[in-house]
């Protein structure tokens, strides 16, 4: 009876732990890239602002496919597939791996600002994922 | 003796029964086809199963099947594999950029598990349908893709507002993830069975 309720509580307490030190460690990363001020504001203003595409004309935001409100589930604005919610509070997936973090940010950067995102919009943006 | 001779009668009426089924079975509308490799009613009765062979590589999932449905490499020439893995910046207008490791190692998978050797019915009937300089990026550009969907109306897909395109393979071929394109398993959203007769 004790293992049962034993096991689930190791494995949450392992998830945390794990979801902690990749968001810790992205957050020493862009300290040392020069960031001081995190702003989850800030990255919440980011996160929303549309951005005029260069080829297409279209406005794009990370809202497009992720919606405004991160709690609810996205959609690939393309291909129509469903996307997680990024909300930590409520998908506890989100944010485990470094490499994950690192590759979203730069791939989704360019697809909606047209360009990579800096050290401290990163900073801001996980502020406010993770809030 | 009249025993032995009702035996050969036997087996023979059996032996021509099972041919009879098996050119009953090989429906397909491919009369165009050029028999180039193992493309028989036999070894498409011996071969495997399943239309493709189903993904079972967990990065290739995760990686790409987070954005898209994970299309089985059996689905293209591995030649059609390489030049999209080495363009991923501009992948369908979408970047999928991905790390050199990881991009090398979906590449070595997708390649491998192409359709070029795969003895799988459909991966077979894509390469024989497949001209040799024409390398496809996408798989609804093939020449079999496009003759067995020809008859579905745009309305049914391009212009269903459930779909928009042929891309969504698992949108309609319900078994599509296991790699089974069968008639008898297409729903189509909105629509319900195809019927293709």
């Amino acid at each position: 009876m004790k293992t049962k309720i034993i096991i689930p509580i190791i494995f949450l307490l392992s998830s945390q732990a794990v979801s902690a030190n990749a968001v810790d460690e992205m957050f020493s990363e862009y300290k040392q890239s020069g960031v001081t001020n995190i702003s989850e504001k800030q990255g919440e203003a980011l996160w929303t602002k549309s951005f005029k595409n260069k080829k297409t004309g279209q406005l794009r935001s990370c809202a497009t496919c992720h919606t405004s409100n991160l709690k609810k589930t996205g959609k690939h604005a393309k291909t129509g597939k469903l996307i997680e919610p990024m909300a930590l509070s409520i998908n506890s997936k989100r944010y485990t791996k470094v490499k994950k973090i690192k590759k979203w940010f730069k791939r989704n950067c360019k697809w909606t600002f047209g360009r990579e995102c800096s050290a401290q919009e990163q900073a801001d943006m996980l502020a406010y994922l993770i809030k | 003796m009249k025993n032995i001779t009702n035996f050969i009668i036997g087996t023979g009426i059996i032996g021509l029964i099972l041919s009879a089924s098996l050119v009953i079975a090989d429906d397909d509308d491919d009369k165009y086809e050029k028999k180039k490799r193992g493309d028989s009613i036999y070894s498409q009765f011996f071969s495997k199963k399943l239309d493709v062979a189903p993904v079972k590589n967990g990065l290739y999932k995760e990686e790409c099947g987070s954005c898209h449905f994970a299309y089985q490499p059996g689905l293209l020439p591995s030649r059609s594999w390489k030049k999209m893995m080495g363009d991923l910046e501009n992948h369908f207008d979408e970047n999928a950029e991905l790390d050199t490791e990881t991009q090398t190692a979906l590449t070595k998978y997708l390649v491998e598990n192409s359709a070029d050797d795969a003895n799988y019915k459909r991966s077979i009937k894509i390469m024989n349908s497949l001209r040799n300089n024409s390398t496809p990026l996408r798989i609804t550009e093939v020449p079999y893709f496009i003759r067995k969907h020809d008859e579905i109306p745009r309305r049914l897909v391009q212009d269903n507002p459930e779909l928009g395109s042929f891309s969504k393979c698992a949108a309609c071929h319900v078994n599509a993830e296991k790699g089974s394109y069968e008639d008898d398993d297409v729903r189509i959203p909105g629509y319900g069975k195809w019927d293709d007769d």
